[in-house]
């Protein structure tokens, strides 16, 4: 079973910018679209664990702050030629609201 | 949706770049098809020189094997002719009756040697120099007999000539005209070349009309106008080349000397065919260099994709000589005329030779021979326009002259060993990127960029990287384009985005990127942020400025550290102080456990390793204790460094800390291009490094001398002089005047010197110095941006602006 927690309101995030979600164990860096999309990702870039948070925007791609490496916020891999990955959660949006999934499903499965 | 029909004739270089650049842009667009009438992949055809001459391996020049086309669902015809274009059909048909139909047809057809049209021209052992069965046919030769004629002296022949004579054939070049290369080379470089290939046991027969290939079956020899007979066993023509327009004329296509194209590169009868490489005639011209048709693919790979606004406009060449041991450069109009002035270098001794070839203080062309390591730095001077009066006593001496440290030979990038660090940054080695051009076919700076990083970071390593880019790839590396668009979103450049922005009023980021056709949505990190202080520039009252287009520094109004925490530095003006505010700052770094303090080298405090929510109570102690951002972390006014002065130096000439702290206080708060550094030097003992400032003021007795466009970063550049002036008040306007000429004139990222070195010195001084209105104007300009500007940001944000940006939100979870 799937478990979503209400962090914050759509209207709170800005345009093409991010808001920290901090839990008791993790980071989590949400992101909003031009389009309205929202991406959750581990605020920690595959290459130097770089705050994505305070990256740049565009499209669904994030540049990271430190080396502007690019992050596809999709799937957390980084964009050729870089190689990495970094956790995404999963994100919907109902009403004015955003909506995470922040145990990684499988852990939930083994708990 | 059912998928396109590209259909692409000629597996050649023009060709297969088109597709690889379509891919890129949009690789589900169309189901494509390509015929090559060679049995091979797609390989490096300029590689045929080296393969010639076995320093390099047919393998090792291949550039696309069969796996690429599988990978990209490519359907491939090797071996097979087309020989019919249906256009009423949409089909092409093949010499073995393969039938294929397109929605869009691209003819890359490249060209053919031309053979000269003497009797005995269809002789065995007659050849071209074109493709991999001319070079397989020259090596069998050379195995078998002795005796090669090479007739041509251009950049083929010598090139064909050089590979035969390291196969041990004794070579003849045979030339119509009295020097070589005559369309590369003026006299003395072309004489200095032949000695060299003399040297190497090279014969010449110059001002030669051959009349007859003799022999029965086989070439024996030729027969020249004069009577002269010569022996030969293989004769090979390399006289120039013909554009292979055979296929287009047949189907009615408007052919001149090439298939006529318009700067789309479609066909001026039939839009839905286009045509590009060597086959094509643009605005008159048909080249045969791969750095324009790499261009020419580029743009035809944006039309097909539908981004629609790439245009074609001929591209400027150069040329090198692929021959191992001869270093030649040459470009634009090295020969002039009687508007044209020319500076020369000669020593015959070492063999070296450099001509450059000047109208208006701008290089319209160049030959060098012997030191080709500036080579590219001219072409880029030329291509640019630049203004080159500010450096002509020492342009011949190169770019080293001019305190460029980033800048190194080609030469001395061969010696280096593999494991020679060149990108300090990022420490990669020459190994690693010499192997990522290689196996990863790079051909621009860009993409070994990319694949490596190199060079990627600080850039001052940008001249090794094309150096060995050139080492590495030969003749077909192509220096930077002229025009360079603001980045890839976009096919324009900074300055006619920039004239854009102002001409017809777009006010806001999608105005801009509407009325300039962006391809991408949103932008990229870097044309947000460029078109974000081009509109605040041109605006400064009416733009809302745009935080999510800034670099997280300029965001959150601190420097981001390797751990995410940030510094904190306040202004100190002109380095001045009271024991009172260090107090305070001393107070503030104990209250927020400031692990480290440290004096910068701009003259005041930086505190680190502040967590980004503590910042704004951090900075509202500080502005409460009356100081305000150092904006130690923007493009920005940065510092301005002062020495002791007349106040207490026994030395000084007048109040440069006084005058220093005047110019912070116009100054601050002002968005720039790049950083921007300012310094007042008490007298020429010049204490405050003012003149690698970007505006530096060294006080003399009778007054202040102005400097301006140093740096002392990355490529030490010293000032250049701007003027000198009388008073306190007029260093305060000049300064103003200039600041804000950069910041409407320099493209985004560019500091003042690589600025000043572009625009040239002379167009500074026009602005500023000998145009009093004009320079008052750039002064009220920059007075009237100056008041919404010299807000302080961390007060501002201490009072709760963009609160949201430094509070995470806390989840129980
Ligand atoms: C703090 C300071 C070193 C110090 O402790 O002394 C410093 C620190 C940094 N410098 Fe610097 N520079 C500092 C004075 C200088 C100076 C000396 C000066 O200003 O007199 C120079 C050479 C002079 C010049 O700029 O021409 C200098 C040339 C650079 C450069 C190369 C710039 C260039 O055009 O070549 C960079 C890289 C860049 O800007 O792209 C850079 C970049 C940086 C950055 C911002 C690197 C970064 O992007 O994160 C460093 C930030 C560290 C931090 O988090 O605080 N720093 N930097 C100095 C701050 C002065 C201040 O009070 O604001
Ligand atoms: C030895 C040598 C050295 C060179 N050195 C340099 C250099 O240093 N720097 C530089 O910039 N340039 C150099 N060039 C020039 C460069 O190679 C050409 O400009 C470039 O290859 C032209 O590309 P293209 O696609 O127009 O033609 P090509 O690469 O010639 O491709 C055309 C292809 O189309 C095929 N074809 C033709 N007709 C048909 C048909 N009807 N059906 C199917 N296929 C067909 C041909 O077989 C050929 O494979 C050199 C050329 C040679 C030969
Ligand atoms: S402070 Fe400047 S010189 Fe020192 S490591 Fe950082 S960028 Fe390099
Ligand atoms: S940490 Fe993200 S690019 Fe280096």
């Amino acid at each position: 079973m799937t478990k979503w927690t209400e962090v914050v309101e759509l209207e709170k995030i800005p345009v093409l910018g991010s808001r920290l979600i901090k839990t008791r164990t993790q980071i989590i860096a949400v992101f909003r679209g031009s389009d309205d999309q929202v991406y959750a990702i581990n605020d920690a870039c595959p290459h130097k664990k770089g705050p994505l948070s305070q990256g740049i925007m565009h499209g669904s791609t994030i540049t990271c702050p430190l080396h502007n490496w690019k992050i596809d916020l999709k799937t957390g891999s980084a964009l050729a030629p870089d190689v990495g990955c970094s956790n995404v959660f999963p994100v919907k949006v109902e009403g004015s609201k955003v909506y995470l999934q922040l145990q990684p499903e499988l852990a939930e499965v083994s708990a | 949706m059912l998928k396109q029909q590209l259909v692409l004739i000629g597996n050649g270089m023009a060709g297969v770049r088109t597709l690889e650049e379509l891919l890129k842009l949009a690789p589900e667009h169309y189901q494509i098809t390509v015929f090559g009438e060679e049995p091979y992949g797609n390989y490096n055809r300029i590689m045929l020189s080296p393969v010639l001459a076995s320093e390099k391996t047919i393998e090792q020049i291949m550039l696309n094997d069969d796996d690429w086309y599988a990978a990209n669902h490519i359907t491939l015809h090797k071996g097979k002719r087309v020989e019919q274009i249906n256009r009423a059909r949409r089909q092409v048909i093949a010499t073995d009756g393969t039938i294929a139909h397109y929605d869009r047809l691209i003819i890359a057809t490249g060209s053919n040697p031309f053979m000269l049209p003497v009797p005995g021209a269809n002789k065995r052992g007659v050849l071209g120099f074109r493709d991999i069965h001319h070079v397989h046919q020259m090596l069998q030769a050379s195995s078998q007999y002795k005796k090669a004629i090479v007739i041509g002296g251009g950049l083929l022949g010598l090139e064909a000539a050089n590979g035969l004579l390291k196969q041990g054939m004794d070579v003849s070049v045979v030339h119509i005209n009295d020097t070589l290369m005559e369309r590369q080379l003026d006299k003395p470089a072309a004489k200095l070349l032949q000695q060299s290939l003399e040297a190497r046991g090279m014969k010449f027969l110059l001002q030669a009309n051959t009349a007859e290939i003799l022999g029965d079956e086989r070439v024996t020899g030729v027969r020249f106008k004069d009577g002269l007979e010569v022996e030969a066993d293989l004769v090979v023509m390399a006289v120039g080349i013909k554009p292979n327009i055979a296929l287009a004329q047949s189907t009615g296509l408007h052919c001149e000397r090439g298939i006529v194209v318009n700067d789309t590169m479609q066909t001026i009868t039939d839009p839905k065919i286009y045509a590009i490489g060597e086959c094509v005639q643009h605005r008159g011209i048909a080249y045969g260099l791969v750095a324009p048709l790499f261009e020419q693919a580029k743009v035809a790979a944006n039309h097909l994709a539908q981004f629609g606004i790439a245009r074609y406009q001929g591209t400027v060449t150069s040329t090198k000589l692929k021959v191992t041991g001869i270093e030649l450069f040459s470009a634009g109009d090295f020969i002039g005329n009687d508007k044209t002035e020319e500076i020369v270098f000669k020593d015959a001794g070492v063999g070296t030779y450099k001509k450059i070839v000047l109208q208006d203080n701008q290089i319209k062309g160049a030959v060098l021979y012997g030191d080709t390591v500036d080579g590219s730095w001219y072409f880029q001077l030329m291509k640019d326009g630049t203004d080159i009066s500010a450096f002509r006593d020492t342009l011949l001496f190169g770019q080293a002259h001019l305190g460029d440290s980033g800048h190194n030979p080609e030469t001395r990038v061969a010696t280096l060993a593999d494991s020679a660090e060149i990108c300090g940054c990022n420490g990669v080695c020459k190994g690693d990127i010499a192997k990522a051009i290689t196996e990863k076919k790079l051909f621009t700076l860009d993409e070994v960029r990319a694949h490596t990083k190199a060079s990627a970071s600080c850039g001052s390593c940008t001249g090794l990287v094309e150096s060995l880019l050139a080492h590495t790839v030969g003749g077909e590396y192509s220096a930077t384009p002229k025009t360079k668009p603001l980045c890839k979103c976009t096919d324009f450049t900074h300055d006619e985005i920039r004239q854009g922005i102002v001409k017809y009023e777009l006010k806001t980021m999608p105005a801009v990127r509407n009325h300039f056709e962006w391809k991408t949505p949103d932008g990229c990190a870097p044309c947000r942020n460029a078109l974000n202080y081009y509109l605040l520039c041109a605006f400064p009252n009416e733009y809302e400025d745009d935080p999510q287009s800034r670099f997280i520094n300029e965001r959150a109004h601190g420097n981001i550290q390797k751990d995410g925490t940030y510094s904190v530095v306040p202004r100190m003006f002109g380095g001045l102080c009271t024991s009172q505010q260090l107090r305070d700052i001393a107070d503030i770094a104990d209250k927020y456990h400031v692990p480290e303090i440290k004096v910068t080298g701009g003259q005041r405090i930086d505190m680190f390793g502040i967590p980004k929510e503590r910042l704004p109570s951090m900075w509202k102690d500080l502005s409460e204790a009356g100081f305000v951002s150092g904006h130690a972390y923007g493009k920005a006014l940065r510092t301005v460094k002062t020495c002791v002065g007349s106040k207490w130096c026994r030395f000084g000439t007048q109040d440069s800390t006084g005058l220093g702290v005047q110019l912070e206080e116009l100054t601050w708060g002002s968005w720039m291009p790049h950083k921007f550094k300012i310094a007042v030097s008490g007298c020429p003992r010049n204490c405050a490094e003012a003149t690698i400032k970007d505006f530096g003021v060294v006080c003399v007795d009778s007054g202040y001398e102005l400097h301006v466009g140093g740096n002392g970063g990355i490529k030490v550049r010293v000032t250049d002089l701007l003027c000198k002036v009388e008073t306190e008040e007029q260093v305060k306007e000049y300064c103003g005047a200039f600041t804000q000429f950069y910041r409407e004139d320099a493209h985004y990222l560019e500091r003042t010197a690589p600025w000043i070195e572009r625009v040239g010195l002379e167009k500074i001084k026009q602005a500023i110095v000998e145009n009093a209105p004009n320079r008052q104007a750039l002064y009220d300009r920059f007075l009237v941006s100056q008041v919404p500007a010299q807000v302080d940001p961390w007060k501002q944000i201490a009072d709760g602006a963009h609160a949201d940006e430094f509070a995470p939100i806390a989840i129980e979870a």
